[in-house]
């Protein structure tokens, strides 16, 4: 562990250390208290009522049957919201439970509060919901045609008569995947005896979470807390409600203390899922491989409400073309509204879906032209000073397009694999295949994604830090998902202040402002920030106050001299701050989709290698590396950690994670069928850490956590093409895909 | 039904209903909340347990059928002394994310070095494909695995362990 | 909900007799993920995991209550390879060869191998024992000839049993899958192979004309293998869904049972 230096002597566990989180303890031996593990005296347990039909209409609603049964305390309606009847982050358009209609599989048409779960459950299965059903939309084309649009985005750049001599065309497909943290959905309100409730549950930005339960449950905002969560995991899928309002009812209803715990199917249809695509393509390249134009239209499916698709449709749109030059560029993006499940945030936000058809284009213009993929990323590679491709915005921080590719391509291929221990060959145990049946591929990728929030959007972050003679403390709202940001938010005020002893105290919505979302890689630079100005004015202060010139663990010094232990510095009082940190203004498009839309920007370029037995479709994820754009490497260990479990993500929409959708309904919502990597899936991985400091994040850090899961998917993808010579333009790449229909029955062996 | 088991070396005894798992039981009616609930369909592992010397899905074991039996849980790994050595090394490897998985994997783990000291890399892996974990990617948790075994082999035998990197074919 | 435990034989089919409807639990690795997910509620359960002779394993006859993780370690190649192919560690911990017929899922693994085998599935009742030939047993997608008051005792394997045997299981993940096909092949020295495909019909199934063109080939040449893949290709019969399509599995059950008898003809 090397240490950073800034008072007398060095800091532990500051900037750029790989100390250990430190609520790892208590998550080790059992005792961390996660959602789920919540429990308050008198509480009744609630459930959801769910209508299995992807779009119907609600003849009747009849609770008799469930309210006489005992223990049974509520049973609530759409009716019996109390305020208003619709949520949604930007638009409120999700009814708190089914009104009127159903319109996707699984939609809460009433919910329940009993005794214990039992009953609950036995009592949400005796309301007798009378329906009528409805013919689902789920087709993408059709929902265009019907004008079922959420947000349409449109790009035009540069000329669109000028053509390239090169032309490459596709039609991708993306599946719904489920971000399927590990941790269900579970939560605790409890009312506080004067008409307010306290409520715990699983969000990734307690203060958008907060607007819209306060107007739902028709109380002011100090009359809603919502409190900090202790999450397994988010990916996305917490930043809209789920069971929140349902429980504030409940609990409000009753007068008691609500617990609602989701099971594993329940969760699948209870949380946003990324949006599958359907996307048209369309390169034009010179002679020398150099981007002339690209056309795309993206159809990104919403499912039944906006929830983030107005956002998720944008990232889509402006990073359609990936981290390439293009002067001539014309997209049209849109967010469609369907009777598939709801979708919205996941880990990539909306730049995925482009990535994968944008990566494949860039290979099939390689192969067009004769040219090796790599070079031909490089020739159109994204460089400070190039304009976006689709935005026209100039890059002026540091972007290391060049530099995450070259690492990438330098790293010396894994060998070539000779023995037969069945776990390194495709299949595994189940010993399907042969090494001599096994062909190795290798794939590049490359992507780029925005930091923190666009459009002219107003992106804030509240944070205090607070000295004692104990140490500092670190006050945030914002959410601690299991990425490490309670580590990060440490090393900061540590590295900042001089004083190793800090510790981050998760404020509730009504002790702090909001520190915004933690998504969009956002927390590391946003929060981050708030707490390197409040730390650095701490400091300050701390010296101000007894005239000193350096602080650190033993107190403040003049010279050689300790003019004041930590505790006689704070007799007096804590020495505190607050900041509210706003990044830089960005603009909202133009008409054309055009303006600096964006703060900031992250690439990462991935080399998937893989062993496919192409007789039977069986993939093997050998390894894969990554260049990757981190600005400055605050924490070592926990970027590996993003790095390799991102690489898990991508390598599982590669190969196996899809939602499967029968018009509408979900065909495989449990771990059983929704297949996740498991540890033998898992490839080793190799990573280069590209660390170009950025101007204005903390200690020059970039946020990255969405990098990762990125390009993964398109690299493998393209890998699996190597060895196959297969198209491959949907994933997950099926075992279908890659046996090719006409051998189905024939003599491959 | 009352059931009476012994948990982590002491005796229990809980009021059960048919058709309650060893996991409702423990998280429930016993308050040991370490056992995670991810599935309840034995594919995650989170909830994994000791039964009788065996490492279950403690969300497939109906209670009603552990009358008698001994349940050891990840409350039951760290000792006054501190931490289990496996626990400490998937602290000191970065191992913990979000550590909904994290209970599981600690006791799969310290099963398997039991059982199998010398477990190679592919063993590792092997060994613990029934605990999913959806942030590490399981890079962190291998180096972990193998951190421990190490540790306990240098402390048995002061020769080095056995150079087994990840292998990369 | 009753429950029993009984500690011997005599006592559960005693308990088995005297409450024909009670559901008989194994390992309950198929049976709790029916009642976590509240498809099944049972009134009453007979739990078997501390009658020992259901744990048997000697003569050609394993118990009932024989786990995964003993047939991993098992004198049975065939058998010991699909073990190691089921969910889990903990899975196998628990996990019974008579849990698994008992469920008689299409996909079941220990399928193949008794049907390869030609096992016979013994049952007992408190009025005695009665045995039924694998096919007889296993009548539908999980649908057995287990009547009420009847319990598996185990499976009879033949006599003889061919040194060569393998096992083989296509899942779209490197472990803890289900199989979307599986196979096992068995073949004697003077040839006679026997081939049981799971998942690829509504009960395990074997391959007749395939056996019967593997079983006329002391060694047999590519043209034959070729032919016997695309006679297991033509004899099964997949259906699709969300795990795979039909003509997939076709096509890989054709594939797998070539390689698997590939595996048994290497010396
Ligand atoms: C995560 C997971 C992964 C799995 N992976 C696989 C896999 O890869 N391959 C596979 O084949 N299966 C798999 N299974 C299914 C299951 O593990 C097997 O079918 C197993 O063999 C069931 O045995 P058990 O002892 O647990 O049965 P139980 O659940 O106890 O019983 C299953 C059924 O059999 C009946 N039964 C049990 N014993 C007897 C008896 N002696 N007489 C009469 N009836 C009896 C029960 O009443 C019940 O209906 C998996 C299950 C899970 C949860
Ligand atoms: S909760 Fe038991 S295996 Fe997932
Ligand atoms: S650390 Fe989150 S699931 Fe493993």
């Amino acid at each position: 562990m090397s240490d950073t230096l800034t008072g007398r002597r060095s800091v532990r566990g500051g900037v750029g250390t790989s100390v250990p989180r430190p609520d790892a303890t208590p998550k080790v031996t059992g005792d961390f208290e996660f959602l789920g593990d919540m429990h308050a005296d008198g509480m009744l347990w609630g459930a959801t009522r769910r209508a299995w039909v992807p779009h119907a209409r609600i003849v009747q609603v009849d609770a008799d049957a469930a309210l006489a049964m005992p223990g049974v305390h509520a049973v609530l309606t759409q009716d019996d919201v109390p305020g208003h009847r619709y949520q949604g982050q930007a638009v409120t358009d999700q009814p708190v439970l089914a009104e009127g209609e159903i319109r996707y599989w699984g939609e809460p048409v009433a919910i329940v509060a009993a005794d214990d779960p039992e009953t609950a459950r036995l009592a949400a299965d005796a309301i007798v919901v009378d329906l009528e059903e409805l013919d689902p939309l789920t087709d993408l084309e059709a929902a265009l045609e019907r004008g079922e649009i959420f947000r349409h985005v449109p790009v035009r750049r540069g000329n669109p008569d000028l053509h390239g001599e090169v032309v490459v065309e596709g039609t991708y497909i993306t599946s719904t995947e489920d971000p399927a943290p590990l941790g269900t959905e579970a939560g605790l309100a409890i009312p506080d005896g004067t008409g307010g409730v306290d409520l715990w549950g699983p969000t990734q930005w307690v203060h958008i979470d907060l607007k819209q339960l306060a107007a739902c449950l028709a109380l002011a905002p100090d009359q809603v807390r919502v409190q900090p969560c202790r999450l397994g995991g988010a990916f996305g899928s917490r930043e809209d409600l789920s069971l929140q309002t349902h429980i504030g009812m409940l609990a409000l209803r009753v007068d008691r203390p609500v617990k609602m715990v989701y099971d594993r199917t329940e969760s699948f249809v209870g949380h946003v899922k990324r949006h599958g695509s359907l996307m048209h393509y369309r390169h034009e390249a010179d002679r020398d491989g150099r981007l002339v134009r690209v056309d795309a239209r993206i159809l990104l499916d919403g499912g039944p409400y906006q929830l983030t698709s107005n956002a998720v449709i944008a990232n889509s749109t402006y990073f359609a073309v990936g981290p390439y030059r293009c002067d001539n560029v014309t997209v049209d993006g849109y967010a469609l509204r369907t009777n598939n499940p709801p979708s919205g945030a996941m880990r990539g936000f909306g730049s995925n879906q482009p990535c994968f058809a944008a990566e494949s284009q860039m290979d099939r213009l390689a192969d067009a032209l004769g040219l090796d993929p790599v070079e031909l990323r490089l020739r159109n590679a994204l460089r400070p000073g190039d304009q976006l491709a689709t935005t026209g915005q100039v890059i002026e921080e540091p972007l290391p397009t060049d530099e995450v590719i070259r690492s990438v391509a330098s790293i010396p291929l894994p060998d070539d694999g000779s023995d037969d221990d069945p776990r390194h060959l495709p299949g595994g145990t189940g010993l399907t295949t042969p090494r001599d049946r096994v062909v190795r591929g290798v794939g590049f990728a490359v992507g780029i994604k925005n930091l923190e929030f666009s459009e002219g959007f107003d992106d804030n972050a509240e944070a205090r830090v607070v000295l004692t003679g104990d140490g500092a403390v670190v006050h945030t709202a914002a959410i601690e998902v299991g990425q490490g940001l309670v580590t990060v938010l440490e090393q900061i005020a540590r590295s900042t202040l001089g004083v190793s002893q800090v510790r981050v105290a998760f404020d509730h919505t009504g002790q702090i402002g909001s520190a915004g979302s933690t998504s969009a890689s956002r927390q590391t630079q946003m929060a981050g920030n708030a707490v390197l100005e409040a730390a650095t004015a701490v400091r300050e202060l701390a010296l101000a106050r007894v005239g000193g010139d350096d602080l650190d663990d033993d107190g403040v010094w003049r010279g050689d001299t300790l003019v004041a232990s930590l505790a006689e510095l704070t007799a007096e009082g804590p020495i505190e701050q607050h900041v509210d940190y706003h990044h830089r203004p960005t603009d909202e498009p133009d008409e054309a989709g055009q303006g600096n839309l964006h703060v900031d920007f992250c690439v990462a370029a991935h080399r998937a290698v893989v062993d496919v037995d192409p007789d039977l479709g069986l993939v093997r994820v050998v390894e894969i590396a990554i260049g990757q754009d981190v600005g400055r490497a605050m924490n070592p260990q926990q970027l590996l950690g993003q790095i390799e479990g991102g690489i898990a993500q991508g390598l599982g929409h590669a190969v196996m994670e899809e939602v499967v959708l029968d018009r509408g309904v979900i065909r495989n919502a449990s771990f059983t069928d929704y297949l996740l990597p498991t540890c033998l899936d898992a490839p080793h991985v190799e990573a280069i850490l590209i660390e170009q400091p950025s101007s204005w994040g903390p200690f020059g850090a970039k946020g990255m956590a969405e990098l990762p899961t990125m390009s993964a998917t398109p690299a493998v993808v393209a890998a699996i093409r190597a060895a196959t010579g297969r198209p491959l333009t949907r994933v997950p790449v099926r075992p279908e895909d890659i046996v090719a229909p006409d051998d189905t029955g024939g003599r491959a062996r | 039904m009352i059931v009476t088991l012994e948990v982590n070396g002491e005796p229990r005894s809980a009021e059960v209903a048919g058709w309650e798992s060893l996991l409702w039981v423990l998280r429930e009616r016993l308050g040991l909340l370490g056992a995670k609930d991810a599935c309840l369909q034995g594919e995650c592992g989170s909830c994994s347990v000791m039964l009788d010397g065996a490492l279950v899905c403690a969300c497939l074991v109906m209670a009603a059928d552990v009358e008698g039996a001994q349940v050891s849980t990840v409350e039951g790994l760290a000792s006054r002394a501190g931490l289990h050595p496996v626990q400490r090394s998937f602290v000191d490897e970065g191992a913990v994310q979000c550590g909904y998985c994290t209970p599981g994997l600690v006791v799969a783990t310290a099963h398997l070095l039991d059982e199998r000291p010398d477990a190679s890399h592919d063993d590792i892996r092997e060994a613990l494909s029934g605990n999913l974990c959806r942030c590490t990617g399981y890079g962190a948790l291998v180096r972990a695995v193998a951190a421990a075994r190490d540790a306990a082999a240098t402390a048995i035998d002061p020769a080095p362990a056995d150079g087994d990197s990840e292998d990369r074919s | 909900m009753l429950i029993e435990r009984p500690q011997d034989l005599p006592e559960a089919l005693e308990g088995i007799g005297g409450s024909p409807h009670a559901v008989l639990l194994a390992g309950g690795t198929d049976l709790m993920v029916e009642v976590n997910l509240a498809h099944r509620r049972p009134e009453a359960v007979i739990a078997l995991r501390r009658v020992d002779d259901l744990q048997t394993w000697e003569d050609g006859f394993i118990g009932a209550g024989v786990t995964y993780a003993r047939m991993e370690t098992g004198p049975l190649p065939a058998l010991a390879e699909l073990a190691r192919t089921v969910g889990s560690p903990q899975i196998r911990a628990v996990g019974t060869i008579g849990g698994n017929l008992g469920t008689a899922s299409p996909a079941g693994d220990t399928l193949p191998f008794l049907a390869a085998i030609d096992a016979e599935v013994v049952l007992g009742s408190r009025d005695g024992q009665r045995r039924l030939p694998w096919h007889e047993f296993l009548v539908g997608p999980k649908q057995t000839a287990l009547t009420p008051g009847e319990v598996i005792l185990g499976v009879q394997l033949p006599d003889h049993i061919p040194a060569r045997q393998a096992f083989a299981k296509i899942g779209t993940r490197q472990a803890m899958v289900i199989a979307t096909v599986n196979c096992c092949v068995l073949r004697d020295d003077d040839g006679t192979t026997r081939v049981a495909m799971g998942a690829v019909a509504p009960t395990v199934m074997r391959p007749r004309e395939a056996e019967r063109l593997a079983s006329s080939e002391p060694r047999p040449s590519q043209a034959a293998l070729d032919e016997f893949q695309r006679l297991v290709s033509a004899e099964v019969a997949p259906i699709s869904d969300h795990r795979a399509t039909e003509q997939y599995r076709r096509h890989a059950a054709g594939v797998l049972a070539r390689r698997t008898l590939e595996r048994c003809l290497t010396p």
